[in-house]
């Protein structure tokens, strides 16, 4: 039988998988200390000794562990990605997440019985590339892109075997993820190869008479008046100008929150819920995954009944980008 | 080396898009994408018409090839690529894994599209292996990158390699229309704005900076990829086809600049001081260097 609302949660170091697994997650994932995953930043992920006891650590509660390997293969450093395929084989992890078509391949080759799952990052939003992968490479799960509206979340559903995992909380993408390259475009670093977006080493912040500028590469992302409250100048959360107007042309800074969705979530059969935020502390780990503990637990009580407690609401805004949440693209006119 | 026009990014009225093909006809150029990327709401054209064009195109000698939509949310999006697959008579520009799965089983040769994502040989052998016969890497890959790709051992027989290089960096796509919120509209009833420009919005920093242009739900670069100084380098690198991408005005130059670039009637260095003048915005080359994306080189520090 297929999974119903697992709570899939970051883990960006063992102190923070920890913090997940205590407070309730049936799953967390994680990365390596290196470009193999989509959050390479320096002081992040795990080492061999790490993995070990993450995952002992884990297993012991009964929790699984994912492993992210979802940046792009490149010739040169090719066999980075393989030995990361071969330490998440004989660790001992639950599945590994990919968005490589040719790490897939390499993946079932090499290790036939080890659990795949389509990475956001494969930017699959339609069952027929989801089933391409089911075909090709026997993936069991797929994370959707946080770009369909829950009718179009359903019509994946129905017309595919694999379960399907989404979003429900943590910092939002606004574009289809694995499909952007704003990054590497102002600063050279792209998630797809780098594993990174609007990387530390290219933010400046500088306290200037105009205000706080927060820059990426030396283009102005941000300026804030005194009042306000500056934030990171993640690219597509800065404000711009076009045709005169000034505003955030993409998307404000805010976090994604799906919460009130999760009785719908729950009567289209959608295997499990992520929590985004592996760069984020253990403290947001061990937060968010109560809440959202509590929430999925009331869920499978009463989904009839079920309305997001006030005071979890609260609990997350305090976490959230910018201190404010969006239904994101589940909600049409968010489009 | 090869000339491809790309598929047209932008929304044109009816009349500016049949005129725009009826000149492509007479110009120098050997391959032709046809069909919607970007959004399916732009509807003046359908595949009906398409199909139209490309007969007309394939008559004056060109290879056509109709390019799939980039970002499929729906069951009609679905349908809509099934009928494009369906048809059959044109080589087709995959441009996600849906489309890939359906050529395949149709047992269509086709173009991988620059958004799937081929950074490996791995992937490109399993494409070729489904039936691609060229590949179109990532706009951000990197020379040496392209390089190692096309050297290796493994790069598979017969597929051919086709660079974008000229015109504005489609960067990113999203379920957001950034037009219609531009215009306090949402994307159901966007009023067709994209319409009214075509060549997208620019997008500015705070400080005046061209940065990005808004085109719908795609976002591209507000600098304009430009190559044409690198032609040699294209050459030994082992690139088959340059794309160049369309812009609203002043593409029929474009076209006939890299055309005499390439049968070598003008230099490098004719070629950019030309196109600088009838491109729609500043030069960026700063991918092909493995830099920023918007960062500028040009004829400097050429080997």
């Amino acid at each position: 039988m297929k999974p119903l609302l697992e709570l899939i949660c970051p883990a960006g170091s063992l102190p923070a998988l920890k913090a997940a697994v205590d407070h309730g997650a049936d799953g967390v994932y994680l990365g390596l200390k290196d470009n193999t995953n989509a959050r390479n930043f320096s002081g992040l992920n795990f080492d061999a000794r790490t993995l070990a006891e993450g995952i002992r650590y884990a297993h012991a509660k009964g929790a699984k562990v994912l492993m992210a390997l979802n940046t792009y293969p490149q010739p040169a450093t090719l066999a980075r990605w393989h030995a990361a395929v071969d330490t998440a084989a004989t660790s001992g992890v639950d599945a590994i997440i990919l968005a490589d078509p040719g790490l897939m391949a390499y993946a079932r080759k090499t290790h036939p019985n080890l659990r795949l799952h389509l990475s956001v990052q494969g930017s699959a939003t339609s069952y027929e590339a989801v089933n391409f992968y089911r075909e090709r490479f026997g993936i069991q799960r797929a994370v959707l892109p946080r770009v369909l509206s829950l009718a179009q979340v359903e019509n994946v559903v129905q017309h595919t075997d694999v379960e399907i995992e989404l979003f429900g909380f943590g910092g939002l993408c606004v574009m289809v993820e694995g499909r952007c390259l704003l990054s590497s475009y102002a600063c050279g670093d792209s998630p797809n190869t780098f594993g990174a977006c609007s990387p530390g080493h290219a933010v400046r912040w500088e306290q200037t008479p105009k205000g706080m500028e927060t820059r990426l590469n030396g283009v102005l992302i941000d300026r804030y008046a005194d009042n306000e409250k500056a934030g990171y100048p993640t690219l597509c959360k800065g404000r711009f100008e076009v045709q005169g107007e000034t505003y955030y042309a993409l998307e404000e800074p805010t976090s994604l929150n799906s919460m009130e969705l999760l009785p719908e979530m729950a009567r289209l059969g959608i295997a499990a819920i992520k929590i985004e935020g592996r760069q984020r502390s253990p403290a947001y780990a061990a937060q968010v995954t109560k809440v959202w503990r509590a929430a999925i637990d009331a869920v499978k009580r009463s989904a009839e009944t079920f309305k997001p407690n006030p005071a979890w609401m609260a609990e997350l805004n305090k976490v959230s980008e910018g201190s404010m949440h969006t239904l994101g693209a589940y909600y049409r006119p968010w489009k | 080396m090869k000339l491809a026009l790309g598929p047209l990014l932008y929304y044109w009225s009816r009349e500016d898009t049949l005129a725009y093909y009826e000149a492509a006809a007479g110009w120098p150029v050997d391959i032709v994408y046809l069909g919607e990327t970007v959004c399916s709401r732009r509807h003046l054209l359908r595949l009906q018409d398409y199909l139209g064009l490309a007969e007309k195109l394939v008559a004056a000698g060109k290879e056509v090839v109709l390019s799939t939509q980039t970002l499929i949310e729906s069951e009609s999006d679905l349908k809509a690529l099934r009928k494009l697959v369906k048809d059959g008579r044109f080589l087709v520009e995959a441009n996600e894994w849906g489309a890939v799965r359906l050529l395949a089983q149709a047992n269509q040769a086709f173009v991988s599209g620059p958004t799937l994502n081929v950074y490996n040989p791995d992937t490109l052998t399993l494409l070729a292996d489904m039936g691609a016969k060229r590949w179109v890497p990532p706009v951000e890959m990197p020379r040496d990158m392209l390089a190692a790709m096309l050297a290796s051992g493994n790069h598979p027989a017969g597929m051919e390699t086709e660079l974008f290089g000229y015109g504005r960096l489609p960067l990113a796509y999203s379920a957001r229309c950034f037009t219609a919120r531009h215009y306090n509209l949402q994307k159901d009833d966007c009023q067709f704005k994209c319409l009214e420009h075509p060549d997208g919005l620019t997008l500015r920093s705070r400080e005046g900076e061209d940065f990005l242009t808004l085109n719908g739900i795609q976002t591209q670069s507000a600098k304009i990829m430009n190559l044409a100084h690198r032609l040699d380098e294209l050459r030994s690198t082992g690139v088959d086809v340059l794309r160049l991408s369309p812009q609203f005005r002043h593409m029929e130059r474009v076209v006939n600049v890299f055309r005499a670039l390439l049968d070598g009637d003008i230099a490098p260095a004719e070629a950019t001081h030309r196109l600088d003048r009838i491109m729609p915005g500043r030069p960026c080359d700063g991918y092909w260097l493995g830099e920023a994306g918007m960062a500028y080189t040009g004829m400097q520090a050429q080997a």
